[in-house]
């Protein structure tokens, strides 16, 4: 069992928890995930680690509430025990001095970039930070990754916070001022990674994206999390879930997140939740 | 009083009956056809049965023991050199093995030995019996890695031998495939979860949630005080055909598709969280035992219509024949001398068809299976909504990866020899990752092969 020491929450709907997993925190890299189960019946469910403090030897989770199994998750508080909890999955982030990279970030997909910024920074990389959300009261972690960048910019889909518009606007404004990124990293929900792709595609520039396919065990042994990535089949959980953002299939990854859609639907329903009620 | 030539048959749920639920097919013996089958054994001085068994159980011993009622005693007997009977009963392959050395197979049925062995397992189970002494301690700590039944049957041993075992399970519960594979038709997961308590009991510790090779490696645990290390890691890795539109939704592997029914209890969605989507009209590609769970729990998951798309034909299908006969009776359908060189989606990216090519058989192959050679334009296309790969799977290389000094083969397997002492010293191996995907019992004897020769190595260092 794995004690949730701390429970936060960040916007409407996005919640932070830290958990006691102190053998997970000692080996965490940036760029890597834990699966978790909240009870019995419980889905496993994958979540990259936003931060991991060693020395308490905390993890820290943070996430959205979009169905039935993270609404679920989301009604545990402090003091509470998770079931299941293993880690650390996937490969970590290839972490170097590339000299000036750029970070991008879209809604609850800010989370996994703060630790991947950290340890840029920390390697020696000037970073210029673009995060979004759909609003101002959606956008996340904004002074802790002012922390670890030497420029933040800011863009939410209405205007009311920053820039009016997409990161991508901002990541290009960046691209087309700038001759020297090295390197893009850019997270969020799958139509906001093709299009940061998309943007630094003519600019020739590495983009690094990290996958967030339906998993099951996430240690290589189902294949439910397969990706296409130049022509090749990747498994997200053991091969990713970073990979070249120009080389992935997009279109086969957005269809592929809408497998279990029907039953999605079926388990909100049954389960007296279905979005559209006013419990919570 | 002459020789009884037939085995007393299995009592079993109905096939229409049982194809709409998940509870066991075989419904296993009751003391009077326990004791009826047991009396045909004829106590060979020289029992085929037991040099057929790779765990060398004393069959006929424990045979006797049944005729005498004495069913607990049995048990006892089996227990001597198999930890996990009750399973063993239910899944292993007794035709191949014990009962195929029987000397009654030459005239007519061998003695069913797999039931016996179930029966007193079962007798035992379901009855209160004295926790088995913890032997004397060694004061030698050794690293388990996989809870599948390789790594406890090693674990189980070393226990007994006295030695401290701590298994590291990467998933949430222990017992491997036993767990996420095998159905709950065919191997009830009680069964599994009451033989792995008896384990524990011996004095093993099991750490879930724990995946060597990432939470920890090889070198850090015999850093960590562990004197030896022991890799049973199985065959976790599913293979797919590398045909066009294996990406399309509706494509599972068999792994998939019975790890979301067995381990994740979709069966019970949405009670249980995990979903799992089964479509009209499912085609298992490969006809291995593996196939033969996932075709009939299509059909139990609400499946109209499944079928086993196999290349060769009926006769060199790699499936035990009962498990063959049991899905054949629930439905399940063949397709034979066929298979898929494309799956066919729409729109939506949702299979629709494979596209098939007809096969007919050469000369045999190394294999000693006559070779399915393709009919030249023989294409056409089979309507399906959902496609299982059951192809076979490969060595999972988490925990390889991360170890220097283990030398493996071409295909990724670790090299061991009989006794599963590898290339690197105090590391042992057996199971799946070293012959690649084979039976449970086969990973059970490396097991029960690799604990001596780790308690061995132990005496010497």
């Amino acid at each position: 069992m794995y004690r949730i020491v701390n429970k936060q929450e960040l916007a409407p709907s996005i919640l932070l928890m830290d958990v006691e997993a102190p053998k997970v925190a000692a080996k965490a890299k940036a760029g890597q995930f834990i699966i978790l189960r909240v009870d019995e019946e419980g889905e496993r469910i994958p979540l990259t680690i936003a931060d991991c403090d060693t020395h308490r030897g905390h993890v820290t989770i943070i996430f959205q509430e979009v169905g039935y199994s993270t609404r679920k998750l989301a009604q545990l508080k402090t003091g509470d025990y998770l079931l299941d909890f293993v880690g650390p999955l996937g490969q970590a982030s290839e972490i170097e001095n590339y000299g000036t990279v750029v970070c991008v970030g879209g809604g609850v997909g800010v989370a996994p970039v703060l630790p991947i910024a950290k340890a840029l920074k920390e390697a020696g990389n000037e970073v210029i930070s673009i995060i979004g959300a759909r609003n101002k009261e959606l956008l996340i972690l904004e002074n802790e990754m002012k922390n670890v960048s030497s420029e933040l910019l800011i863009a939410t889909d209405d205007g009311s916070y920053g820039h009016k518009g997409f990161v991508t606007d901002l990541l290009k404004q960046v691209l087309e001022t700038r001759e020297d990124i090295a390197r893009v990293w850019g997270i969020g929900p799958v139509v906001m990674m093709r299009a940061v792709a998309n943007t630094t595609k003519p600019f020739g520039i590495k983009t690094i994206v990290s996958m967030n396919p339906i998993m099951v065990d996430g240690t290589g042994m189902c294949g439910a999390c397969r990706v296409s990535v130049g022509e090749e089949t990747k498994f997200a959980c053991v091969d990713g879930p970073e990979f070249d953002g120009h080389l992935v299939d997009w279109d086969l990854a957005q269809r592929r997140m809408a497998m279990f859609k029907e039953e999605e639907t079926i388990a909100n329903k049954i389960h007296g939740c279905g979005g559209e009620c006013t419990c919570h | 009083m002459p020789l009884d030539l037939n085995k007393v048959s299995m009592p079993t749920q109905e096939p229409d009956k049982r194809v709409k639920n998940f509870k066991e097919v075989a419904l296993g013996f009751n003391e009077e056809m326990a004791v009826k089958e047991a009396s045909r054994c004829i106590q060979c001085k020289k029992p085929g049965c037991v040099a057929g068994c790779p765990v060398n159980i004393d069959i006929p011993a424990f045979i006797k023991l049944i005729t005498e009622k004495d069913f607990m005693g049995a048990a006892n007997k089996i227990k001597e050199k198999n930890n996990l009977p009750a399973i063993c009963g239910r899944v292993c392959p007794q035709e191949n093995q014990c009962e195929k050395r029987c000397v009654l197979a030459k005239k007519g049925a061998p003695v069913g030995i797999g039931r016996l062995e179930r029966f007193a397992a079962d007798y035992q189970l379901n009855s209160s019996c004295e926790n088995p002494l913890k032997a004397k301690s060694t004061g030698r700590k050794v690293a388990v890695i996989g809870a599948g039944p390789a790594g406890l049957t090693c674990a189980a041993d070393l226990a007994k031998m006295g030695h401290e075992v701590t298994i590291f399970e990467a998933l949430h519960v222990p017992g491997g495939v036993l767990m996420y594979g095998i159905p709950e038709f065919r191997l009830p997961k009680k069964i599994v979860q009451a033989e792995i308590d008896l384990i524990k009991q011996l004095g093993v510790t099991i750490e879930v949630n724990s995946v060597v090779g990432k939470l920890v490696s090889v070198d850090e645990l015999l850093e960590q005080g562990f004197d030896a290390v022991f890799i049973g890691t199985g065959a976790g890795l599913p293979y797919f055909m590398n045909i066009p539109g294996e990406n399309l939704n509706g494509v599972y592997s068999a792994n998939e598709f019975l790890t979301r029914t067995n381990l994740m209890k979709a069966y019970d969605f949405p009670n249980a969280a995990t979903p799992i989507r089964v479509g009209e009209k499912v085609a298992v590609i490969g006809a291995g035992n593996v196939a033969m769970d996932a075709a009939r729990t299509a059909l139990r998951l609400g499946a109209k219509e499944s079928y086993i798309v196999y290349r060769r034909s009926k006769d060199e299908i790699p499936a035990r024949l009962e498990e063959l006969e049991h899905a054949v009776e629930e439905g399940v359908q063949l397709k034979l001398l066929t298979s898929p060189i494309e799956i066919l989606g729409n729109e939506q990216g949702w299979v629709t068809a494979l596209k098939c090519l007809r096969y007919e058989l050469g000369e045999p192959d190394e294999s000693g299976r006559r070779r399915p050679i393709p009919i030249k334009g023989s294409e056409y296309l089979f309507e399906v909504d959902t496609v299982i790969m059951a192809i076979g799977q490969g060595p999972n290389p988490l925990v390889l990866q991360t170890t220097p000094g283990l030398d493996l083969n071409k295909r990724g397997n670790i090299v061991a020899d009989e006794d599963g002492v590898t290339s690197k010293p105090g590391v042992f191996a057996g199971g799946d990752i070293v012959t690649g995907a084979a039976t449970v019992i086969l990973a059970m004897g490396a097991g029960k092969k690799a604990a001596k020769a780790i308690d061995d190595y132990l005496a010497t260092k």
